[in-house]
Protein backbone atom coordinates (compact mmCIF):
# COMPACT_ATOMS: atom_id res chain seq x y z
CA UNK A 1 0.00 0.00 0.00
CA UNK A 2 1.30 3.11 -0.84
CA UNK A 3 0.87 4.55 3.14
CA UNK A 4 3.16 2.02 3.77
CA UNK A 5 5.93 3.19 1.60
CA UNK A 6 5.47 6.85 2.71
CA UNK A 7 5.92 5.87 6.47
CA UNK A 8 8.51 4.07 5.31
CA UNK A 9 10.23 6.52 3.33
CA UNK A 10 9.90 9.11 6.06
CA UNK A 11 11.60 7.19 8.24
CA UNK A 12 14.48 6.77 5.40
CA UNK A 13 14.22 10.59 5.21
CA UNK A 14 14.77 11.08 8.77
CA UNK A 15 18.11 9.20 9.04
CA UNK A 16 18.62 11.02 5.41
CA UNK A 17 19.16 8.08 3.09
CA UNK A 18 16.69 8.60 1.40
CA UNK A 19 17.67 9.59 -2.62
CA UNK A 20 16.95 12.57 -4.23
CA UNK A 21 14.24 11.32 -6.18
CA UNK A 22 12.36 9.53 -3.19
CA UNK A 23 12.14 12.87 -1.49
CA UNK A 24 11.27 14.40 -4.64
CA UNK A 25 8.09 11.49 -4.26
CA UNK A 26 7.39 12.59 -0.47
CA UNK A 27 7.19 16.05 -1.00
CA UNK A 28 4.65 15.22 -3.78
CA UNK A 29 2.48 13.01 -1.52
CA UNK A 30 2.56 15.98 1.05
CA UNK A 31 1.17 18.66 -0.99
CA UNK A 32 -2.18 16.55 -1.74
CA UNK A 33 -5.06 17.65 0.27
CA UNK A 34 -6.48 15.26 2.47
CA UNK A 35 -3.27 13.80 4.51
CA UNK A 36 -4.05 10.68 6.96
CA UNK A 37 -4.09 12.22 10.37
CA UNK A 38 -0.66 10.83 11.85
CA UNK A 39 1.16 11.76 8.57
CA UNK A 40 -0.90 15.49 8.88
CA UNK A 41 2.21 16.68 11.16
CA UNK A 42 4.77 16.29 8.17
CA UNK A 43 2.93 17.96 5.34
CA UNK A 44 4.06 21.84 6.72
CA UNK A 45 8.39 20.41 6.29
CA UNK A 46 7.47 19.54 2.80
CA UNK A 47 5.02 22.29 2.06
CA UNK A 48 7.66 24.73 3.12
CA UNK A 49 10.66 23.30 1.19
CA UNK A 50 8.71 23.74 -2.05
CA UNK A 51 7.33 27.32 -1.08
CA UNK A 52 11.26 27.98 0.45
CA UNK A 53 12.40 26.81 -3.47
CA UNK A 54 9.74 29.39 -5.32
CA UNK A 55 11.82 32.57 -3.44
CA UNK A 56 13.42 34.95 -6.37
CA UNK A 57 16.29 37.08 -6.36
CA UNK A 58 14.42 40.17 -7.85
CA UNK A 59 17.20 42.89 -7.54
CA UNK A 60 18.21 44.79 -10.62
CA UNK A 61 21.77 44.57 -11.02
CA UNK A 62 23.95 47.61 -12.17
CA UNK A 63 26.16 46.05 -14.55
CA UNK A 64 28.49 48.17 -16.22
CA UNK A 65 31.24 47.30 -18.83
CA UNK A 66 33.72 47.02 -16.56
CA UNK A 67 36.72 45.94 -18.18
CA UNK A 68 35.93 48.86 -20.99
CA UNK A 69 35.85 51.51 -18.10
CA UNK A 70 39.32 49.92 -16.98
CA UNK A 71 41.44 50.31 -20.14
CA UNK A 72 39.52 53.96 -20.92
CA UNK A 73 40.32 54.99 -17.18
CA UNK A 74 44.07 53.78 -18.24
CA UNK A 75 44.09 55.80 -21.42
CA UNK A 76 42.30 58.99 -19.69
CA UNK A 77 45.33 58.62 -16.55
CA UNK A 78 48.11 58.57 -19.40
CA UNK A 79 46.37 61.84 -21.43
CA UNK A 80 45.98 63.61 -17.93
CA UNK A 81 49.48 62.65 -17.66
CA UNK A 82 51.24 63.62 -20.61
CA UNK A 83 49.28 67.03 -20.47
CA UNK A 84 50.63 67.60 -17.05
CA UNK A 85 54.19 66.62 -18.15
CA UNK A 86 53.79 68.81 -21.35
CA UNK A 87 52.33 71.70 -19.65
CA UNK A 88 53.73 71.45 -16.27
CA UNK A 89 57.12 71.77 -18.41
CA UNK A 90 55.68 75.05 -20.87
CA UNK A 91 54.84 76.69 -17.49
CA UNK A 92 58.29 75.76 -15.47
CA UNK A 93 60.16 77.07 -18.55
CA UNK A 94 58.06 80.49 -18.76
CA UNK A 95 58.69 80.77 -14.92
CA UNK A 96 62.39 80.77 -15.94
CA UNK A 97 62.45 82.78 -18.15
CA UNK A 98 60.48 85.53 -16.37
CA UNK A 99 62.90 84.74 -13.50
CA UNK A 100 65.67 85.04 -15.61
CA UNK A 101 64.74 88.39 -17.10
CA UNK A 102 64.03 89.94 -13.93
CA UNK A 103 68.01 89.11 -12.94
CA UNK A 104 68.76 90.44 -16.14
CA UNK A 105 66.89 93.66 -15.36
CA UNK A 106 67.94 93.67 -12.32
CA UNK A 107 71.55 93.67 -13.58
CA UNK A 108 71.07 96.23 -16.56
CA UNK A 109 69.17 98.25 -13.95
CA UNK A 110 72.52 98.09 -11.13
CA UNK A 111 74.16 98.52 -14.64
CA UNK A 112 72.61 101.61 -15.62
CA UNK A 113 72.76 103.07 -12.17
CA UNK A 114 77.05 102.82 -12.00
CA UNK A 115 77.04 104.67 -15.25
CA UNK A 116 74.90 107.22 -14.11
CA UNK A 117 77.19 108.17 -11.62
CA UNK A 118 79.94 107.46 -13.80
CA UNK A 119 78.21 109.81 -16.46
CA UNK A 120 78.04 112.49 -12.59
CA UNK A 121 81.84 111.82 -11.88
CA UNK A 122 82.58 112.59 -15.56
CA UNK A 123 80.28 116.01 -15.81
CA UNK A 124 83.04 117.10 -12.89
CA UNK A 125 85.33 116.58 -14.82
CA UNK A 126 83.96 119.01 -17.57
CA UNK A 127 84.16 122.12 -15.05
CA UNK A 128 88.05 121.18 -15.05
CA UNK A 129 87.94 121.23 -18.92
CA UNK A 130 86.28 124.16 -18.94
CA UNK A 131 88.41 125.72 -16.25
CA UNK A 132 91.29 124.38 -18.53
CA UNK A 133 89.60 126.08 -21.94
CA UNK A 134 89.53 129.59 -19.72
CA UNK A 135 92.90 129.29 -19.41
CA UNK A 136 93.90 128.49 -22.20
CA UNK A 137 92.00 131.36 -23.91
CA UNK A 138 93.29 133.72 -22.10
CA UNK A 139 97.15 132.94 -23.26
CA UNK B 1 32.33 38.52 -22.29
CA UNK B 2 29.57 40.72 -23.01
CA UNK B 3 26.54 41.67 -20.19
CA UNK B 4 24.11 39.84 -21.84
CA UNK B 5 26.17 36.62 -22.25
CA UNK B 6 27.18 36.86 -18.35
CA UNK B 7 23.19 37.51 -17.22
CA UNK B 8 22.38 33.94 -19.00
CA UNK B 9 25.24 32.13 -17.56
CA UNK B 10 24.21 33.64 -14.05
CA UNK B 11 20.48 33.58 -14.87
CA UNK B 12 19.33 29.92 -13.85
CA UNK B 13 21.28 30.14 -10.00
CA UNK B 14 21.08 33.69 -9.17
CA UNK B 15 18.01 32.56 -7.36
CA UNK B 16 19.89 30.20 -5.35
CA UNK B 17 22.56 32.08 -4.46
CA UNK B 18 19.82 34.60 -3.14
CA UNK B 19 18.07 32.06 -1.65
CA UNK B 20 21.22 30.53 -0.09
CA UNK B 21 22.20 34.08 1.23
CA UNK B 22 18.75 34.35 2.91
CA UNK B 23 18.82 31.32 4.62
CA UNK B 24 22.45 32.44 6.94
CA UNK B 25 21.38 35.65 7.08
CA UNK B 26 17.56 35.90 7.46
CA UNK B 27 16.73 39.48 6.61
CA UNK B 28 15.89 39.87 2.73
CA UNK B 29 17.53 43.03 2.58
CA UNK B 30 20.82 41.64 3.60
CA UNK B 31 20.41 38.98 1.46
CA UNK B 32 19.63 40.84 -1.57
CA UNK B 33 22.70 43.34 -1.07
CA UNK B 34 25.26 39.69 -0.02
CA UNK B 35 23.47 38.12 -3.54
CA UNK B 36 23.99 41.63 -5.71
CA UNK B 37 27.80 41.91 -4.09
CA UNK B 38 28.50 38.08 -5.25
CA UNK B 39 26.93 38.59 -8.35
CA UNK B 40 29.40 41.77 -8.78
CA UNK B 41 32.55 40.21 -7.62
CA UNK B 42 31.56 37.54 -10.63
CA UNK B 43 31.32 40.10 -13.39
CA UNK B 44 34.64 41.56 -12.43
CA UNK B 45 35.86 38.17 -12.81
CA UNK B 46 34.20 36.61 -15.69
CA UNK B 47 36.90 36.59 -17.83
CA UNK B 48 37.95 33.52 -15.95
CA UNK B 49 35.00 31.54 -16.06
CA UNK B 50 36.30 28.69 -18.00
CA UNK B 51 38.18 28.07 -15.31
CA UNK B 52 35.69 26.48 -13.17
CA UNK B 53 34.34 23.25 -13.63
CA UNK B 54 31.27 24.80 -13.26
CA UNK B 55 30.81 28.51 -12.12
CA UNK B 56 27.29 27.98 -9.84
CA UNK B 57 29.32 25.55 -7.68
CA UNK B 58 31.74 28.61 -7.67
CA UNK B 59 29.05 31.09 -6.66
CA UNK B 60 27.57 29.11 -4.43
CA UNK B 61 30.57 28.57 -2.15
CA UNK B 62 31.49 32.57 -2.44
CA UNK B 63 28.04 33.11 -1.05
CA UNK B 64 28.30 30.74 1.45
CA UNK B 65 32.00 32.33 2.75
CA UNK B 66 30.25 35.78 2.11
CA UNK B 67 27.41 34.97 4.33
CA UNK B 68 29.41 33.55 7.20
CA UNK B 69 31.95 36.25 7.30
CA UNK B 70 28.89 38.80 7.54
CA UNK B 71 27.71 36.57 10.74
CA UNK B 72 31.26 36.42 11.94
CA UNK B 73 31.51 40.29 12.52
CA UNK B 74 28.18 41.17 12.82
CA UNK B 75 28.47 38.33 16.41
CA UNK B 76 31.66 40.21 17.01
CA UNK B 77 29.77 43.64 17.00
CA UNK B 78 27.09 41.92 19.39
CA UNK B 79 24.87 42.51 16.48
CA UNK B 80 23.03 39.57 16.62
CA UNK B 81 19.34 39.30 16.01
CA UNK B 82 17.22 37.06 17.97
CA UNK B 83 14.10 35.18 16.40
CA UNK B 84 12.50 33.49 19.62
CA UNK B 85 9.35 35.15 20.60
CA UNK B 86 6.82 33.98 18.35
CA UNK B 87 5.34 31.21 19.39
CA UNK B 88 1.99 32.87 20.36
CA UNK B 89 -0.59 30.17 19.08
CA UNK B 90 -4.03 30.73 19.51
CA UNK B 91 -5.87 27.84 20.06
CA UNK B 92 -8.77 28.85 18.84
CA UNK B 93 -7.54 29.78 15.27
CA UNK B 94 -9.30 27.75 12.52
CA UNK B 95 -7.45 24.74 11.05
CA UNK B 96 -6.88 26.56 7.37
CA UNK B 97 -5.05 29.43 9.13
CA UNK B 98 -3.11 27.10 11.34
CA UNK B 99 -2.18 25.02 8.48
CA UNK B 100 -0.52 27.88 6.69
CA UNK B 101 1.32 29.04 10.09
CA UNK B 102 3.23 25.99 10.28
CA UNK B 103 4.35 26.27 6.90
CA UNK B 104 5.50 29.51 7.79
CA UNK B 105 6.90 27.89 11.61
CA UNK B 106 9.12 25.51 9.39
CA UNK B 107 10.96 28.44 8.37
CA UNK B 108 11.76 29.70 11.20
CA UNK B 109 12.39 26.65 12.93
CA UNK B 110 15.07 26.44 10.71
CA UNK B 111 16.46 29.85 11.69
CA UNK B 112 17.13 27.92 15.28
CA UNK B 113 19.79 25.59 13.43
CA UNK B 114 23.01 25.40 13.61
CA UNK B 115 24.42 27.26 10.11
CA UNK B 116 25.64 23.54 9.44
CA UNK B 117 22.84 22.39 9.77
CA UNK B 118 20.48 24.96 7.97
CA UNK B 119 23.13 25.22 4.74
CA UNK B 120 22.78 21.63 4.56
CA UNK B 121 19.06 21.34 5.03
CA UNK B 122 18.64 24.10 1.97
CA UNK B 123 21.02 22.99 -0.03
CA UNK B 124 19.18 19.40 0.06
CA UNK B 125 15.78 19.98 0.91
CA UNK B 126 15.54 23.02 -1.07
CA UNK B 127 17.50 22.89 -4.22
CA UNK B 128 18.19 19.16 -4.50
CA UNK B 129 22.09 19.01 -4.48
CA UNK B 130 23.10 15.53 -4.29
CA UNK B 131 25.63 14.88 -1.67
CA UNK B 132 29.06 15.09 -3.87
CA UNK B 133 27.70 18.70 -4.61
CA UNK B 134 27.16 19.75 -1.30
CA UNK B 135 30.20 18.03 0.18
CA UNK B 136 32.30 20.01 -2.69
CA UNK B 137 30.70 23.58 -1.19
CA UNK B 138 31.04 22.67 2.83
CA UNK B 139 33.83 20.76 2.62
CA UNK B 140 32.53 18.02 3.91
CA UNK B 141 32.43 14.14 3.26
CA UNK B 142 29.53 12.30 2.40
CA UNK B 143 28.60 10.35 5.93
CA UNK B 144 29.35 13.79 7.71
CA UNK B 145 26.71 15.40 5.43
CA UNK B 146 24.46 13.19 6.02
CA UNK B 147 24.54 12.77 9.96
CA UNK B 148 24.31 16.60 9.76
CA UNK B 149 21.14 16.27 7.53
CA UNK B 150 19.73 13.56 9.38
CA UNK B 151 20.15 15.62 12.68
CA UNK B 152 18.56 18.57 11.21
CA UNK B 153 15.59 16.79 9.64
CA UNK B 154 14.84 15.14 12.94
CA UNK B 155 15.07 18.77 14.97
CA UNK B 156 12.54 20.07 12.71
CA UNK B 157 10.41 17.24 12.85
CA UNK B 158 10.52 17.62 16.36
CA UNK B 159 9.89 21.20 16.94
CA UNK B 160 6.95 21.38 14.51
CA UNK B 161 5.38 18.53 16.63
CA UNK B 162 5.60 20.68 19.65
CA UNK B 163 4.41 23.63 18.09
CA UNK B 164 1.60 21.46 16.49
CA UNK B 165 0.48 20.09 19.42
CA UNK B 166 0.75 22.80 21.84
CA UNK B 167 -1.17 24.52 18.94
CA UNK B 168 -3.98 22.34 19.26
CA UNK B 169 -3.95 22.35 22.35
Amino acid sequence: MELDRIEKLLEKYLEATTSIAEEKELRAYFSQESLPQHLEQYAPMFRYFSVAKEERYTKKLPLKNRRFNYKWLSIAAMAVLLFGIYFGKQYQEKKEAEYAYSETKKALTLLADNFNKGTEKVAYLNEFENAKQKIYNKN
Amino acid sequence: MKQSEFLNVVMPFKDKLYRLAKRLLVSREEAEDATQEILMKLWSKNEDFEKYKSVEAFAMTMTKNFCLDRLKSKQAGNLKLVHSNYGNDDASLQKQVEAKDSVNWVGKIMEELPEQQRMILQLRDVEEYDFDEIGELLNMKPTAIRVTLSRARKTVREKLMQKHSYGIG
